[in-house]
């Protein structure tokens, strides 16, 4: 029992890493559930469902705002980012642990105590859950007269998102105390592989964003209950009745949200960007393409991101020449993601790709950063953006930059450190099913609700009631969107059949069964210096010659 | 045992010798290993006296950075609160905005503040004082303790006159009529700032207690100037938040 105890409640870093990931599987499990029915809602509107009945406008809503809330904070920011950091980022610096073993555990119990209130604002409160989105925009969200489950569900998404903010800082502060204070003699800024360059960035990223969440998640808290009006806006009314009491600006909380709300894109895809770049070099066995360009331009592109927020509110109201210049911001952080994308295809270039299930996922997510990056620009116009912003074009948009891609990086990850974890290495042929038709089912997803958006779809509506026959055209591709969908969703298990059957009977995998130079496959063999650098892939010694950063000299005749 | 006491390295120049020709190799390092070499570059557990201390100072200022961003986003809130407003029947910009008369105690409150940091570093510096903790090391007693623990006490009594101060400005403005739910923005603001930073101080004090209790039952002395610095920097922190935060109250209204 006292073992069982022990095993759950570690300060093991590899261990909490998996338990990060497990996280993470549950929330997307759930996430993916609500996301299903939401889809099935669009297409036939009057069925009647299990548990919701015929879903009312209420149900949907509340289904956006828990599926939301689940994929960005608990998916795409625990598995990149938490889960494989704490997998393999102190083997990587060579670091003998983590700096705080014990504060990095306390934020993984405080990550779970946030999952469970959230699905608890779903379950045993009376309303049901918040239905304000996962951004939350008082005043719909200050008042809990505004709506079903805008009273204890919506306190209850407040503490769940305000446990989570305090989780995530204690996990940054131990992440930059292990990059800056732990790495291994030798292991300089030239010597970190991609990754950890990837994880600095998004801790910095979550150190400085989720702090400004959690301000503002205790302003909204105290409009709620302590009677001070810092979003309520003068004569709001609720149901025809002046329900107000100040001058409140919702705009602030657009503000602070946003100020959270963009460097938290960059906290999901960045860990899967230095993934994807080493996973690159290791699979065409060749050297990252201008290894320092390629860090510093993920540095550029944290930096910038925490400076672009306004381009989330051109439509509120903002002064324009404020937005002016959010769009220009925005539009300069193409500049360094086109880098990473020229260095990543210069890296593939003329390589001799080995196809193997990680390497195609990397593949995938750079599809889709490039696919998903390309509407950037265009929702970063402002002229565009008042009429994209409220349609189906924006889901497309997020979902296939930030969604898509994000889990595609997750998946390159356990595909490709399922051998750390287990022991062994995943099914090939499994994952290659897998990777095809996920990716195929995802463009089937998300490309065509370009084509919704830019005929006008808008998001947030659970029917398209009204004059109707104006989307009637739209009907059939919502119906191919919620079938692709569904195999989507389908083909995730033969990924977790994978995951079960090659964690026991999976082909073992040796040492370093990926003949991968980062320090996390050197099963402990470490010298106490390094001298190599992280990606020696092309040696002369012909194909297949590598250089691993655990053997001492470099042979670079 | 490492040795604890924790010089910094010294370069000792030496001046040039007058004879012509080359000084002979004068940078002698007192700290690392020479030729250019740092702690850096020894393996984890053997990079000086200081590697742990430097791992918490680390961790310190990282929340601590974190912490101030919390603070920054609270104080654009007052400032955008402050010029927001709506447009009345006539067409006329009004803000409920009032200014808000601080209590002047908080000037003797925030002297106070000021105050415990003297103290706090006093205390700090007791533990990295050379002497002391080479006495200790021999096993002649452990004047470093001996020293800082009342100034440490006094620290504590300073920050619990400040609370109690702060608890008495509350109670002043509640007897005038200003209280959280009240539809003032500007007494909404001086509530919520001066109660999270209260709040802020009450962890300082659990962790001034702790580090107090620590100066006593810690066995090492490594372990205790851990205990002491890092609650000192998290002090000092805490008393400039508090300098800028009564400023914008009082000048910013």
């Amino acid at each position: 029992m006292k073992r069982a105890l022990g095993r759950v409640f570690t300060t093991e870093h590899r261990r909490l890493g998996v338990m990060y990931l497990l996280l993470a599987l549950a929330a997307v499990a759930v996430g993916t559930t609500l996301s299903l029915l939401m889809r099935f809602h669009r297409v036939w509107p009057n069925a009647v469902l299990p548990y919701f009945g015929v879903m009312k406008p209420e149900d949907y809503l509340a289904l956006v705002t828990m599926h939301g809330t689940l994929m960005i904070f608990f998916v795409l920011t625990t598995a990149p980012q938490s889960g494989f950091a704490n997998l393999v980022l102190p083997e990587q610096i060579g670091a003998k642990g983590m700096a705080f073993p014990r504060i990095n555990a306390t934020a993984f119990w405080l990550t779970v105590a946030a999952f469970l209130v959230l699905i608890s604002a779903a379950h045993i409160t009376a309303g049901g859950a918040p239905i304000s989105g996962w951004t939350s925009y008082p005043p719909l969200s200050a008042l809990p007269a505004a709506g079903p489950g805008q009273g204890l569900g919506m306190d209850l998404w407040l503490v769940s998102i305000g446990i989570f903010c305090v989780a995530a800082w204690l996990s940054a502060v131990n992440m930059l105390a292990t990059i800056l204070g732990e790495r291994r003699a030798g292991m300089t800024w030239g010597r970190l592989p991609m990754t950890v360059w990837a994880w600095l960035v998004a801790s910095i990223l979550t150190l400085l964003a989720f702090a400004v969440l959690l301000a503002a998640v205790v302003l909204l808290f105290s409009d709620r209950h302590f009677g001070s009006s810092f979003f309520i806006p003068m004569n709001d009314m609720i149901d025809g009745r002046v329900v107000g009491h100040g001058d409140g600006s919702p705009l602030l909380w657009l503000h602070l949200f946003w100020f959270f709300g963009h460097p938290e894109v960059y906290i999901a895809v960045l860990p899967g960007m230095g993934l994807a770049t080493s996973l690159f070099a290791n699979f065409t066995r060749r050297r990252v393409a201008g290894y320092k360009m390629m860090a510093g331009m993920l540095v550029a592109i944290g930096l910038l991101g925490l400076a672009v927020w306004g381009h989330h509110m051109f439509v509120s109201g903002m002064n324009p020449y404020a937005g002016t210049a959010f769009a220009m911001v925005t539009m300069a952080i193409a500049v360094p993601s086109t880098v990473e994308v020229i260095g990543w295809l210069a890296t593939l270039w003329g390589g001799g790709l080995r196809l193997q299930t990680p390497m195609l996922f990397a593949l995938g997510f750079l599809s889709f950063f490039i696919v998903g990056g390309l509407s950037g620009p265009l929702l970063a116009e402002p002229a565009l953006d008042a009429y994209l912003h409220n349609t189906f074009f924006v889901v497309a948009h997020f979902h296939l930059i930030m969604a898509m891609a994000g889990v595609f990086g997750v998946f390159a990850g356990v595909y490709y450190w399922f051998p750390l974890m287990t022991g062994r290495l995943m099914n090939e042929a499994l994952g290659k099913v897998h990777f095809w038709v996920s990716l195929i089912a995802a463009y089937g997803t998300f490309l065509p609700m370009h084509f919704a958006g830019l005929a006008g779809e808008p998001r947030h509506y659970d029917r398209l009631a009204g004059p109707a026959t104006n989307f009637a055209a739209l009907i059939p591709v919502e119906r191919g969107i919620t079938y692709s969908a569904l195999l989507l969703a389908a083909v995730q298990l033969v990924f977790l059949w994978n995951v079960f059957v090659s964690a026991r009977r999976g082909r073992v995998a040796g040492e370093n069964p990926w003949q991968s130079t980062t320090l996390e496959w050197a099963n402990g063999t470490a010298p106490t210096r390094i001298e190599a650098g992280p990606y020696e892939y092309e040696l002369p010694q012909g194909e297949g010659g590598f250089h691993p950063q655990w053997e001492s000299a470099p042979k670079l005749e | 045992m490492p040795a604890t006491f924790t010089r910094n390295p010294v370069d000792v120049e030496r001046k040039d010798t007058g004879i012509g020709g080359k000084p002979p190799y004068d940078r002698r390092p007192t700290g690392g290993g020479g030729d250019g070499e740092n702690w850096d570059n020894h393996p984890h557990g053997r990079r000086g006296p200081r590697e742990l201390l430097i791992r918490y100072r680390l961790g310190v200022m990282f929340a601590l950075s974190g912490d101030l961003m919390f603070f920054v986003a609270l104080v654009s809130a007052f400032f955008v609160r402050q010029s927001a407003g709506h447009f009345d029947a006539y067409n006329n910009f009004t803000s409920d905005w009032r200014p808000l008369a601080v209590p002047p105690i908080l000037w003797l409150n925030t002297a106070v503040l000021l105050l415990s940091s003297v103290t706090m570093e006093m205390a700090r510096r007791q533990l990295f004082h050379e002497i002391d903790v080479m006495e200790e090391w021999l096993g002649l007693g452990r004047p470093a303790v001996k020293r800082a623990a009342p100034w440490l006490a006094a620290t504590l009594v300073l920050g619990l006159t400040f609370l109690a101060g702060q608890w008495v400005a509350w109670e002043q403005l509640v007897r005038q009529g200003y209280l959280l739910s009240s539809p003032d923005p500007s007494s909404h603001f001086f509530y919520l700032i001066t109660g999270i930073h209260g709040l802020h101080l009450l962890l300082g004090i659990a962790a001034l207690i702790a580090a107090l209790v620590g100066l006593f039952t810690l066995k090492k002395v490594e372990f205790r100037q851990i205990a002491v610095d890092s609650v000192s920097w998290y002090w000092h922190t805490m008393g400039l938040f508090w300098a800028f935060l009564f400023a914008l109250l009082v000048f910013f209204q």
